[in-house]
């Protein structure tokens, strides 16, 4: 069963066109990995995902899929007075999760409890991302929308995010959608990959898609692969 | 001196209430600038109303209305320059108000005036006061959510444009509750004085609300009072005094 069908999405900002002309179809359990030089539309196909911005084609969610999704970090002033507990308290009355959901999450996440207290504008990288890892949790999804969850996180931070996300794709059947430039990580959990570039798009198992030619072609650059030799066999 | 009557006062405060809670989404979605300038859209509807013999509160209120839909309009297209149109279009409504309003009214209009009250613009008064107040307890976290990140917002099951829509009109409103007393030119400072109070003090949300609510609540009361034993328009006295705790809460940051 597919939780996602996308047919011919085209989004324009004004007269230039970002994304054209997409279908691919992602089945329950999937782990798709979305990849593509910068500015090829990756965050841009997520906000049409979520509905947060018009589009020409289609985009078919499941009835049954509950979204949870976690953007890229986000542009927020040091001096805003929101804690992590503002914003996860906030997410579990407006989801009708049990008041205790919040202890769980951050036990789940490896969190201190003091980043509840702290406003969220100075929390690190990788706390910022496990929050809102945890915020989308909250709502119990069953598919996971993430935008370079490890980006602009320490090499710890990033081992404990991606772990995190494997941990729920193995013990709850999350599907997980998430962009990366870590093609090492790509080809390690991801079950597909759907690649973005301004000339053209593919889609298929990591092993088919991720040619060296097609990298190269990608990035416009030959692109090294730095896999250790597990992963690729 | 005139002391000022108790309805005045009651009613002062309850805006204040409202402004102070209003204040803190205004200054964390970063529309403090929109929102001072959306004030100035009162003038030429107060101008109309006085020509058209209507209450000059009620076209404020209309032409509040009219800038609420022009601001959520352009927040809802990509790749316009919204400060550029705001700055443009509500400055030109100051020139158009100052046209059609003159004298003792355009003064009033400007800063407030200390015109008694009526027992409908007290039930008015209240009723817009209450409303505004419920609306920011109640959609607290949706607004919260919604500032932080739009698309979170989504996927919370959050209707984000209806949301902005309500914020906006609720706005509007409190910058028509407050026109009474402080005018068109001073109503935004008692929206961002104290919340910007508040976020100087406040790490997390309950105390940036308190400290916001506490500053218009005092300023607007003080500044009242202050104004009759003084004998000055209460608007710039409460301003002054909201922007004299303004300045003691930084120092008290850079103390810290």
């Amino acid at each position: 069963m597919n939780v996602l069908e996308v047919e011919r999405l085209t989004v324009r900002f004004g007269a230039t066109r970002v994304l054209g002309d997409l279908s691919f179809a992602v089945p329950a359990g999937a782990s798709v990995a979305v990849i593509g030089p910068n500015g090829a539309g990756k965050t841009v196909l997520f906000r049409a995902l979520v509905g947060a911005i018009p589009f020409e084609g289609a985009i078919r969610w499941a009835p049954t899929v509950r979204l949870g999704y976690v953007p890229q970090k986000l542009d927020l002033e040091r001096d805003l007075p929101v804690t992590g507990r503002d914003l996860l308290t906030a997410r579990q009355r407006l989801v009708r999760a049990p008041r205790n959901a919040v202890a769980g999450v951050l036990e789940r996440l490896s969190l201190a409890p003091r980043v509840l207290e702290t406003p969220i504008g100075m929390l690190s990288g990788g706390q910022f991302q496990r929050l809102l890892i945890g915020f989308a949790l909250l709502g119990g999804p069953n598919v996971l929308l993430l935008d370079e969850p490890t980006a602009g996180v320490d090499g710890p931070g990033q081992a404990q995010v991606t772990r995190a996300v494997h941990r729920l794709q193995e013990e709850d059947g999350v599907t997980v959608l998430m962009i990366s430039h870590d093609l090492s990580v790509v080809y390690r959990y991801a079950s597909a990959v759907l690649c973005l570039s301004h000339e053209r798009m593919c889609y298929g198992p990591p092993r088919t898609v991720l040619t060296p030619d097609l990298l190269a072609e990608l990035y416009g650059t030959p692109v090294g692969l730095h896999v250790h030799d597990d992963a690729v066999r | 001196m005139t002391t000022p009557s108790a309805s005045t006062l009651v009613l002062s405060a309850a805006t204040a209430v409202a402004a102070g809670l209003m204040g803190c989404f205004a200054l964390m979605r970063r529309m403090t600038l929109a929102g001072d300038a959306l004030s100035h859209v009162a003038l030429p509807g107060i101008g109309l109303a006085l020509l058209l013999g209507f209450h000059p509160l009620a076209g404020a209120l209309a032409a509040l209305l009219v800038g609420v839909a022009l601001v959520w309009a352009l927040e809802r297209r990509t790749g316009i320059a919204t400060e550029t149109v705001i700055g443009v279009v509500f400055s030109t409504a100051l020139a158009v108000g100052a046209l059609l309003t003159t004298g003792e009214e355009l003064m009033d209009a400007l800063f407030g005036g200390p015109a008694a009250l009526t027992g409908v613009e007290l039930a008015v008064g209240l009723v817009g006061s209450a409303l505004v107040i419920a609306f920011a307890v109640l959609a607290r976290d949706r607004l919260m959510v919604a500032l932080v990140s739009p698309e979170i917002a989504l996927t919370s099951g959050i209707n984000v444009p209806r949301l902005n829509l309500l914020f906006l009109t609720a706005f509007a409103v409190t910058v028509a509750l407050g026109l009474r007393y402080l005018g068109v030119l001073l109503m935004g400072a008692l929206v961002i004085i104290p919340a910007a109070t508040g976020r100087r003090l406040a790490r997390n949300l309950a105390g940036m609300f308190a400290v916001s609510i506490a500053v218009a609540v005092v300023a607007t009361v003080g500044g009242t009072f202050l104004a009759a034993a003084l004998g000055r328009e209460s608007g710039p006295v409460i301003v002054t005094i909201a922007a004299a705790c303004f300045l003691l809460a930084t120092l008290a940051r850079v103390a810290r």
